[in-house]
């Protein structure tokens, strides 16, 4: 297990260099360079070699690379350009926010899709099955600023159930951020739900006609517990598959969310570093979420053991 | 060779017609999708009022006889935005798509082929690539690049290739060990040739088939784009574009936001429904289910 555990890690490297080799070229793909962007066209030669300097700009290429591997590497993401505090302070600021609407709609995406898909697998082609799938679809392809809206404009605005402009302090009561929480995390949850929903149901419907569910059926194992210990459990390494890999999508759904719910996290972080051309912050931004894609990735790698023993960590 | 026979997919024209002419969901997808280009490609007679023009006497005027969806902060009519608009989304989404697929077929196809640590590097690459969510990945590039028409397609186009590649490599590492192909290559045929004249035709239907349901992707990273105002710039219709100047007015013009919402919704789905039935009837296995 130790073993296995330090193998993936290892293998995580290479794919955090490919991102970070990516990042460092996207950001050098800026027209003209980035300190003329930074500081606009009417500046003066004088400050502009300044700024190049500061940011390293005036070395050569592969310098500036190595430079740029290495910071990282140490965990320095380097300043803001528009507030001046580093990255890492910025994010931190902020990540508590975004990780609590994280963490609800991937409970509310598993309380609702797990029964969902079971059910639609059950009645197979009837209209529990139907309705189920058709809501799935939909809800597939909803994009996460679309539904937002929506859902902003008739509970918030025309229901006057929930706040309109959330939590925006970060204080208030715990009942009061709760409200401010329930439609952010909805919206989120909702898709999520749509994605373990589908997943659930074809990994149920691939489990059920297997010959143990038979013999277990014969030998008077109950609908609940053939469906909960016996079918389930062996359908979880796909729906923990999907949540994995829809972990990168929410992060880049909830970027969405947080404009349009106005809660503080890095989507709204993500917005004012474009607005305020930072990019610095920007850069530090895409290599934090590219730490956590992989970080996500790793875990559910790992996690595939837990829930079946088959999988050998070799 | 039974492996073969799972990836290649059925394309003539009974097998593939008669599965999907049997899904009804597959219909009311090709119908809303059908019914979306036209009004694209008609927009100019369709639209009522030019998309443009500002009407400062009629701002914010709710849905009326009038104007049938409503105006927006300058006047201008939401309901021939919305008719414009359907033109960029559709475009942006198609080319996108289009250069997604020659560059991620290519780069699958030739990974396939060639094998060995070349087709790990790249697919390791890939999927490095795929792990990255694509708002941000479009986000990111569309950013660097600037706003504009050219810059957000390729921001789309990138954000599309590692899944066509994907695609494209499996069946190609089946295929370049099939007797036609051992055939043509001792018959003195370039690896180049072998590719594209008998390689290329055999896995195209997997990616056509599988292009529908990323084209709903494509749209809705345009739209998202759009709205965080990454889009083709003010004052050009966009869908996303829209619903960003919607969310400004929200509190006292809902018709603003919420009908290109629903056209963009309309249109994922039609191209969702219409991808699933596409790979559910080009698939035995999951045919069965």
């Amino acid at each position: 297990m130790t073993s296995f555990v330090i193998r993936r890690l290892l293998l995580a490297i290479p794919t955090l260099l490919v991102m970070l080799t990516a990042i460092f070229v996207l950001v050098r793909l800026v027209p003209g360079d980035a300190a003329s962007v930074i500081l606009g066209d009417q500046a003066s030669a004088a400050s502009l070699a300044a700024l190049r300097e500061k940011l390293g700009l005036d070395q050569p290429v592969h310098l500036q690379y190595l430079a740029f591997i290495g910071k990282v590497l140490t965990g320095d993401l380097g300043q803001s350009l528009s507030s001046g505090r580093t990255v890492i302070s910025e994010v931190l600021l902020v990540l508590p926010s975004t990780i609590e609407l994280t963490v609800a709609s991937v409970a509310i995406g598993l309380v609702l899709g797990l029964p969902l898909g079971v059910a639609a697998a059950l009645s197979r082609n009837g209209w529990v099955d139907y309705v189920a799938r058709v809501v799935s679809l939909v809800g597939l392809s909803f994009p996460a600023f679309v539904s937002g809206i929506l859902m902003l404009i008739v509970f918030a605005i025309q229901l006057g159930w929930f706040p309109v402009l959330g939590n925006t302090s970060g204080s208030g009561g715990l009942a009061e951020r709760f409200r401010a929480l329930a439609l952010p995390a909805l919206n989120l949850g909702i898709i999520m739900t749509a994605y373990v929903m589908r997943v659930t149901r074809a990994a149920m419907l691939g489990v059920l006609t297997e010959d143990y569910i038979r013999t277990a059926r014969a030998k008077g194992v109950g609908p609940g517990q053939l469906v909960v210990t016996h079918a389930l459990r062996n359908s979880l390494i796909p729906i923990i598959t999907v949540v994995g890999l829809y972990f990168g999508t929410l992060i880049g759904n909830s970027v969405l969310t947080e404009i349009i719910f106005n809660r503080p996290g890095l989507g709204k972080l993500i917005l004012g570093a474009l607005n305020a051309r930072d990019y610095t912050l920007l850069q530090g931004l895409m290599i934090i979420f590219a730490i956590c894609v992989i970080v996500v990735n790793t875990l559910t790698d790992m996690a595939y053991g837990l829930v079946d023993p088959r999988v050998k960590y070799s | 060779m039974s492996a073969v026979a799972s990836t290649a997919v059925d394309i003539r024209p009974g097998g593939l017609w008669l599965a999907f002419s049997q899904n009804r969901l597959a219909w009311i997808g090709l119908v809303l999708l059908a019914l979306i280009v036209l009004v694209a490609i008609f927009a100019p007679w369709l639209a009522p009022y030019d998309p443009l023009e500002q009407n400062i006497v009629a701002r914010l005027e709710p849905p009326s006889a009038e104007f049938w969806l409503g105006t927006d902060a300058y006047g201008r009519d939401v309901l021939s935005r919305l008719i414009y608009g359907a033109r960029i989304s559709l475009f942006v989404g198609f080319v996108a798509i289009l250069i997604a697929m020659l560059i991620g077929t290519a780069i699958g196809v030739l990974a396939g082929y060639v094998g060995g640590l070349f087709d790990q590097i790249v697919m390791g690459v890939l999927d490095v690539l795929l792990a990255f969510p694509t708002l941000l990945l479009g986000l990111m590039i569309a950013a660097m690049l600037g706003a504009s028409l050219d810059n957000l397609i390729i921001a789309i186009a990138v954000t599309e290739i590692a899944p066509f590649a994907r695609v494209a490599r499996a069946p190609t590492i089946t295929l370049r060990q099939r007797d036609f192909v051992e055939a043509s290559r001792s018959y003195g045929c370039g690896p180049f040739r072998i590719m594209f004249r008998h390689i290329l035709p055999n896995m195209l239907s997997d990616v056509v088939v599988m292009s529908s349901l990323w084209l709903a992707s494509a749209i809705r990273t345009e739209a998202s784009l759009s709205f965080i105002g990454l889009g083709v710039p003010p004052p050009a219709a966009t869908w996303g574009g829209m619903i960003r100047e919607g969310f400004e007015n929200i509190l006292d013009a809902w018709w603003l936001a919420v009908f290109p919402s629903l056209a963009i919704l309309a249109t994922v789905l039609a191209l969702n429904l219409l991808g699933d039935a596409l790979r559910d009837a080009s698939d035995p296995k999951s045919r069965a289910r």
